[in-house]
């Protein structure tokens, strides 16, 4: 596999660096919208080599973040069932529900795995055909298309003891959403690479014109999120609000044709709401009316669950790019990866779990050795 | 629904309303990350078992316990494998039953001399699959000049087990004037890795649910006495030795660190990753120094032999990629902290439970 190591130069880095210091006039804020561009920042410490004048702000773009609390559960209930195979991406199994997680329960006897694929979650279901097979689908439109297929698949093949618990959410409504707050202080996007690589970048020109924001399409190598940000900066300074493609190695401005149209079959756009946000109309997916039977909410009738959140954490306010992590009361004491309050610590790609884990040096001593 | 621009529509967002999970209670049961070699597992063991065995806290964090016995100082040392596969590029669970024992006795400075082993087999597992791993066993054992000496044999019912699961135990002997254990790290010291980290880690995984990396990447599974041996020979002053097993560098790391109430600062540039296991790692939203290894070493070195020592590991076959990645300090006692490939700081941190495969 080729591309990483090209991306990471020290040297190239040093000089993007020069020109972003060299083109910066004044203040700027950026938001990063995805948390993999968040986790590449902290952890090759890019946000300690820029200059003082830009401040990166996290965004909301954490799949396991802004997975709302009530789905969580609701996972954690149906994963508990005898019968139940319960499948998901690792990192799902931390996120703490109401009272406990998937770990939890599987140490109490689910039957809970985790799988690379949501197709073999599939291979699974065709395996074991007295069992019910649960994927726990949740995600931006980068993993959906993947959700839409395995789908798709078990209705091709009449497997009927496969369901999808479906928590997908999207991009662009949140960008909305975000400019929309009247404390917002972003001025500028860097967009997810992965996602435009399925969307394309057809969804952007609105908003970078009503907002009047420029929108960088960025990756997640140190390299990419330095020439994102490189990009938004010479906009900024020339008063410009445009859409750029600073990673034409994976995005092409019609996306990815095949998986938008499998999207298109599977499922259909719904309000949604995101975890320390709230609800955003118009901002995720639902199974389509051809594929309901398929929806593990409808086949085990979990509606009737209580939810209790924290009063205490301000993860919602992280993820607008309100505060900053460890400007949380609970930050590093009561609030830890170990021991999360809010969804942004529980995912290594939180903004909370990015600065715990990697720039505890740079903050305040009696938050770094809490 | 699109307003006259064709944005989607703004949302109301309601300060209020911003809402977060409830704490996470710790488990009253048994979690996979109290097998993870992290901050779980540190806890178990220190709260649970050392408080109710009394005397074995008296033992250490080392690898092995060092005991005199009969005015000979002894290593001795357990250890259980339930890998998932038994067979998997590079090796089986049998080389690692032998190697891993070899590894926590060579890692006190022992001279490895005898183990011994249990087998917990699962009912209905097939007899050419239990050969194929006691010949792996004795093979290793070979390579390694030990001798398994005694062992026992239990079978659960179908369905109880992973098909096999190994223990063995070690006895090894430590020379006069050695000793090397986490406690003796101090600033100033050089801390050396023996080869390129992550393989054994990648190599399961990549044989775990049909991934494939495009290169296949085998186990680094190895006895390390013999490289131990080389280094010693140097006359080095060597003060703590560690096989990053489970948790990989960064848990050891973090380990010696607050063992010996010392910092360690890494340059992560130094750090030896292969390119198959770094993109693997990025394939996976994983990170290599959090990735386990089956072969290699730690040195914490006094810093005026350290390139003695150095050049000792790099004429030896199991250390020929050996570097220098980063040194002891005085600052942030118990932290260990890396200078990024582009010049920032980052702290490694002891890894909370299980590393886990991202979601994207």
């Amino acid at each position: 596999m080729k591309y990483l190591d090209e991306f990471s130069d020290p040297q190239l880095a040093k000089g993007l660096l020069d020109r972003i210091r060299g083109a910066t006039s004044r203040r700027w804020s950026i938001m990063e919208v995805c948390g993999g561009q968040t986790h590449s920042i902290i952890r090759h410490g890019i946000d300690q080599l820029l200059p003082d004048q830009i401040e990166m702000i996290h965004g909301p773009g954490c799949p396991v973040c802004v997975t709302p609390l009530e789905v969580i559960d609701k996972a954690l209930e149906i994963a508990a069932r005898p019968g139940v195979i319960f499948c998901s991406f690792g990192d799902m199994l931390r996120v703490p529900g109401s009272n406990k997680d998937l770990f939890r329960v599987k140490s109490e006897g689910g039957d809970v795995r985790v799988v690379y694929s949501p197709l073999d979650a599939l291979e699974l279901a065709r395996a074991n055909p007295d069992r019910q097979v649960v994927f726990f689908g949740i995600g931006f439109e980068t993993t959906a298309p993947a959700n839409a297929m395995t789908v798709y698949q078990a209705k091709r093949l009449g497997v009927r003891n496969f369901s999808l618990l479906v928590s997908h959410v999207l991009v662009p409504p949140a960008i909305a959403a975000i400019m929309e707050s009247p404390d917002c202080r972003v001025q500028g996007f860097l967009a997810a690479g992965h996602v435009c690589t399925v969307m394309g970048t057809g969804e952007y020109p609105p908003l970078a014109e009503k907002y009047r924001v420029p929108v960088v399409v960025t990756g997640f190598e140190p390299l990419d999120i330095l020439e994102g940000i490189r990009r938004t900066v010479m906009q900024l300074e020339a008063g410009r609000h445009e859409v750029e493609n600073a990673y034409p190695r994976a995005v092409a401005a019609a996306g990815n044709p095949a998986a938008k149209a499998m999207l298109e079959d599977v499922f259909e756009v719904t309000d949604r709401a995101w975890r320390g946000i709230g609800v955003i109309p118009r901002s995720g997916w639902r199974l389509s009316e051809r594929y309901r039977d398929y929806d593990a909410e409808q086949r085990f009738s979990v509606d009737e669950l209580h939810t209790e959140e924290s009063s205490i954490c301000r993860s919602g306010e992280v993820l607008q790019g309100l505060i900053k992590p460890h400007e949380c009361a609970a930050f590093g004491k009561q609030c830890t990866p170990r021991n999360p309050l809010g969804a942004t610590m529980v995912s290594s790609e939180g903004a909370c779990a990015a600065y715990y884990l990697y720039r505890r040096l740079d903050l305040p001593a009696e938050v770094a050795h809490a | 629904m699109l307003d006259e621009t064709g944005s989607p529509a703004p949302a109301r967002v309601d300060m209020g309303s911003w809402v977060c999970p409830m704490p996470l209670r710790d488990s009253p049961n048994i979690v996979m990350g109290h097998g993870g070699g992290g901050a779980m597992s540190g806890e178990l063991i220190e709260h649970l078992f050392l408080p109710a065995f009394g005397s074995a806290a008296e033992a250490g964090f080392g690898d092995s316990a060092v005991v005199s016995l009969g005015g000979a100082r002894l290593a001795f040392t357990t250890d259980s494998f339930v890998v998932k596969p038994m067979e998997f590029p590079g090796g089986s669970i049998g080389e690692l039953a032998v190697n891993g024992t070899v590894n926590d006795l060579a890692m006190s400075g022992a001279r490895p001399m005898v183990l011994s082993t249990a087998f917990i087999l699962e009912e209905g597992t097939a007899l050419a699959d239990i050969a194929r791993i006691a010949a792996a066993m004795g093979t290793a054992a070979l390579g390694a000049e030990v001798k398994l000496v005694t062992g026992d044999t239990k079978v659960v019912d179908a369905g109880h087990g992973d098909g096999v699961y190994v223990n063995t135990a070690g006895i090894g002997l430590i020379d006069d004037g050695v000793d090397i254990r986490p406690q003796r790290a101090r600033p100033g010291d050089v801390v050396l890795v023996s080869g390129e980290i992550g393989l054994h880690g990648v190599a399961v995984l990549s044989c775990r649910e049909g991934l494939e990396f495009g290169t296949t990447v085998c186990s680094d599974t190895a006895p390390l006495h013999g490289l131990v041996a080389a280094m010693l020979a140097t006359g080095a002053d060597v003060h703590v030795l560690r096989d990053p097993t489970r948790g990989g560098v960064a848990a050891t790391l973090n380990e010696i660190a607050g063992v010996a109430k010392v910092g360690v600062s890494l340059d992560e540039r130094k750090i030896p990753v292969s390119s198959q296991v770094r993109d693997a790692c990025g394939l996976l939203g994983l990170d290599p120094l959090y990735v386990a290894n089956e072969g290699k070493l730690i040195a914490f070195v006094a810093p005026e032999d350290a390139d003695r020592v150095l050049a000792a590991m790099r004429e030896h076959p199991l250390g020929g990629r050996a570097e220098a990645i980063g040194v002891c300090v005085d600052e942030h006692p118990g932290m260990v902290v890396a200078r990024t490939a582009l010049g920032g700081n980052r702290v490694v941190d002891l890894p909370a439970g299980e590393q886990l495969p991202r979601i994207c």
